[in-house]
C-alpha cells in the first residue's frame, strides 16, 4: 500500500499538465451538472414556499353585504379541506398591492380593489382535484364573484424544475462522460510511460491487483480534487447570485458529500477501464 | 531425477508471424543447466515465453513446477512467476532506481516485509559480485554489471530455475565469460539454469546439454556440439 502512494506520486511528478487535464475536466463536469442541480433546488425550495401559502380566493362582488360575508365565512370555516379563512376589504386589499408593489403606487393612485375571502387549505388538501370541487362550491355563493387560485403556477413551477432537473442530469451526464474519457486517457498514457516498469512488475511476480492499485489511487484522487474543485466553482457561483440578484439556497452537506464522490466514482471508473485493457494486452503481448 | 520443466508436443502458431514452435518436446531435470542454440529467429525466445507463460501454446503442454499451461489461470501467472527467474539481453532494468532499488522493487511488488528487504538486497548483490556498486544507477554500469543486477533481481524469490534469454548477446567477450560463471555458480548452488545463446563457442567450451532449434522445430538434444557447428554453418552457406 505505501508503495502504491508512492507510486502515485511519482505518476503526479512526472506528469503534472495531465494531471490537472483530468482534475479540470471532472471539475467542469461536476460543475455542470451542481450549477444545474442549484437551480433545481432552488425551483424545489420557492416550491415549498408557494405551496405552504397556496390559498383559494373568493373575490366578492360590489357592495357585497358584512352579514353576506359573514355567512359565507362561518359555511366556509366548517368545510374540511380549510385551515383558515379570513375577510380582506377593499380597503385593506388596496394597502396591501401598495406595499407590495411599491414601483406601481402611483397606478393605484384611486384605484378600487374588489374585497375578497382568502382561504388557506390544510396540507394534503392542496391538490388540483380539491381545489377545483372547492371552487366550485364557493361559486355557489351569489355573494362571490368569481374564484381564483395558484395551483396552475404551481403546476407550471414543477415542470419548470422537471425540465432544469433532466436537462441538468443529461448535460452532467454527457461531461461525465467526458470526463470518463479523459481520465481513461490520461491514465493510459501514464501507464504508456511507464510500459517498462509494468513489463518489470510482471515478470518478477506482481498480481494485477497490485499493478493496478497506483492507478486506481491516482484516478480516485484526480475524482476528488476535481469534485472539490466543482463544489468551490458552485459556491463561488451561488455567492454571486446570492448577493446580487436574489436570495438562494446551497447543497445541503449530504449533497456536497455526494457531489465529492461523484468525483472519485468518475476517477475511479475512469482508471479502472483504462488499465484494465492495458493490462489485458500486455499478459499477451507481441 | 524428476522433471521440473516439461514440454509435449508444443506447437505456438501466431496469427500473423506464422509458426514459431512446432511439436518441440522436453524435460529439464532439477538443477540442470541447459542451453537453447539456433540462429535468431529459431524459435529460443518463444520457448522461453511460452515456459514463463507469458504464451500459450496453441497445442500441447507446458509443465511448469506444477502448473499446466492448460488449465493455469490468469491470476496464477503472478504465483508462477515468483518460482522462476527471468533475465534478458537488454537486462530490462528500470533506468530510474539504483542497482540496489532495482532488487529490493521486485521484493516490494511481491509483498516482502520491508525489514526482509535490504539485508535479503545486499546478500543477492554481493553474490553477484556488485556490493560495492549498489547505489550505483544502471547508465552508471558497463553491460556486464547491468546483467549482474538484473541476475540479481532474478534471484530474490529463490527460483528453482532462472531463465536466461540470451544474456551475453549484449557483452563482449570478457563479460560474457564472466556472465557465464556467474550463471554456472547460480547453478551449482542448486538453481537450474535455461540459458538461449547463439555463441556456439560457449557451449563447445562447456560441454553441457543443449537444445537445437531451427524455424521452430527441435532438431538435436544432446551435446554434441560438432553437430551444431556443421548445422550453424550449413544454415550460413544456405
Amino acid at each position: 500500500m505505501r508503495l502504491a502512494w508512492r507510486e502515485v506520486l511519482l505518476a503526479f511528478r512526472r506528469s503534472p499538465a495531465l494531471g490537472f487535464l483530468s482534475i479540470t475536466t471532472i471539475a467542469f463536469s461536476l460543475f455542470a451538472f451542481g450549477l444545474f442541480g442549484l437551480v433545481a433546488i432552488n425551483i424545489q425550495t420557492a416550491l415549498h414556499a408557494i405551496e405552504n401559502r397556496v390559498e383559494v380566493r373568493a373575490f366578492l362582488v360590489d357592495g357585497a353585504k358584512e352579514t353576506d360575508v359573514n355567512e359565507l365565512l362561518a359555511a366556509v370555516a366548517r368545510l374540511p379541506q380549510v385551515a383558515d379563512a379570513g375577510y380582506v376589504s377593499p380597503d385593506s386589499a388596496l394597502q396591501r398591492a401598495r406595499s407590495e408593489l411599491a414601483e406601481f403606487r402611483d397606478v393605484m393612485e384611486g384605484a378600487m380593489l374588489p374585497g375578497s375571502v382568502e382561504l388557506r387549505l390544510k396540507p394534503g388538501m392542496r391538490d388540483p382535484e380539491t381545489m377545483k370541487q372547492l371552487s366550485s362550491r364557493l361559486q355557489t355563493y351569489p355573494v362571490v364573484e368569481e374564484v381564483r387560485y395558484g395551483r396552475e403556477w404551481v403546476e407550471k413551477l414543477y415542470r419548470v424544475r422537471t425540465i432544469v432537473g433532466v436537462a441538468g442530469t443529461g448535460l452532467g451526464l454527457v461531461f461525465a462522460l467526458v470526463a470518463v474519457i479523459i481520465i481513461g486517457a490520461t491514465i493510459r498514457m501514464a501507464i504508456l510511460a511507464r510500459t517498462k516498469e509494468i513489463e518489470v512488475m510482471r515478470l518478477v511476480g506482481a498480481t494485477n491487483g497490485y499493478v493496478r492499485l497506483p492507478y486506481l489511487i491516482d484516478g480516485t484522487l484526480k475524482g476528488i480534487a476535481g469534485g472539490l474543485i466543482a463544489l468551490a466553482l458552485a459556491w463561488t457561483a451561488n455567492r454571486m447570485v446570492s448577493s446580487s440578484f436574489m436570495e438562494t439556497t446551497f447543497f445541503t452537506g449530504e449533497q456536497m458529500l455526494l457531489g465529492v464522490l461523484a468525483g472519485a466514482v468518475i476517477g475511479l471508473l475512469g482508471s479502472w477501464i483504462s488499465v484494465g485493457r492495458h493490462l489485458r494486452k500486455v499478459w499477451h503481448d507481441r | 531425477m524428476a522433471g521440473i520443466l516439461r514440454l509435449a508436443d508444443v506447437t505456438k502458431d501466431y496469427a500473423r508471424s506464422g509458426i514459431a514452435i512446432r511439436n518441440v518436446s522436453f524435460e529439464l531435470n532439477k538443477g540442470e543447466f541447459l542451453f537453447l542454440a539456433g540462429h535468431s529467429g529459431a524459435g529460443k525466445s518463444t520457448l522461453l515465453k511460452l515456459i514463463s507463460m507469458a504464451e500459450r501454446p496453441t497445442s500441447g503442454e507446458v509443465r511448469v513446477s506444477g502448473f499446466s499451461s492448460s488449465t493455469i489461470k490468469e491470476r496464477e501467472i503472478p504465483k508462477l512467476r515468483r518460482r522462476l527467474g527471468i533475465v534478458f539481453q537488454d537486462f530490462r532494468l528500470l533506468p530510474d532506481r539504483t542497482a540496489e532499488q532495482n532488487v529490493a522493487f521486485a521484493l516490494e511488488v511481491t509483498g516482502a516485509s520491508r525489514a526482509s528487504i535490504g539485508p535479503k538486497v545486499s546478500r543477492l548483490l554481493m553474490q553477484v559480485g556488485l556490493a560495492s556498486k549498489a547505489t550505483a544507477f544502471p547508465h552508471e554500469l558497463s553491460g556486464g554489471e547491468q546483467q549482474r543486477v538484473a541476475i540479481a533481481r532474478a534471484l530474490v524469490n529463490d527460483p528453482f530455475v532462472l531463465l536466461a534469454d540470451e544474456p551475453t548477446g549484449n557483452l563482449d567477450d570478457k563479460a560474457t565469460h564472466a556472465i557465464y560463471l556467474l550463471l554456472r555458480e547460480i547453478n551449482a548452488s542448486g538453481t537450474a539454469v535455461v540459458m538461449a545463446t547463439h555463441d556456439v563457442s560457449l557451449i563447445e567450451r562447456t560441454g553441457l546439454r543443449f537444445l537445437e532449434l531451427d524455424k521452430g522445430e527441435l532438431i538435436f538434444d544432446g551435446t554434441d556440439v560438432a553437430r551444431l557447428k556443421a548445422d550453424l554453418r550449413g544454415a550460413g552457406r544456405r
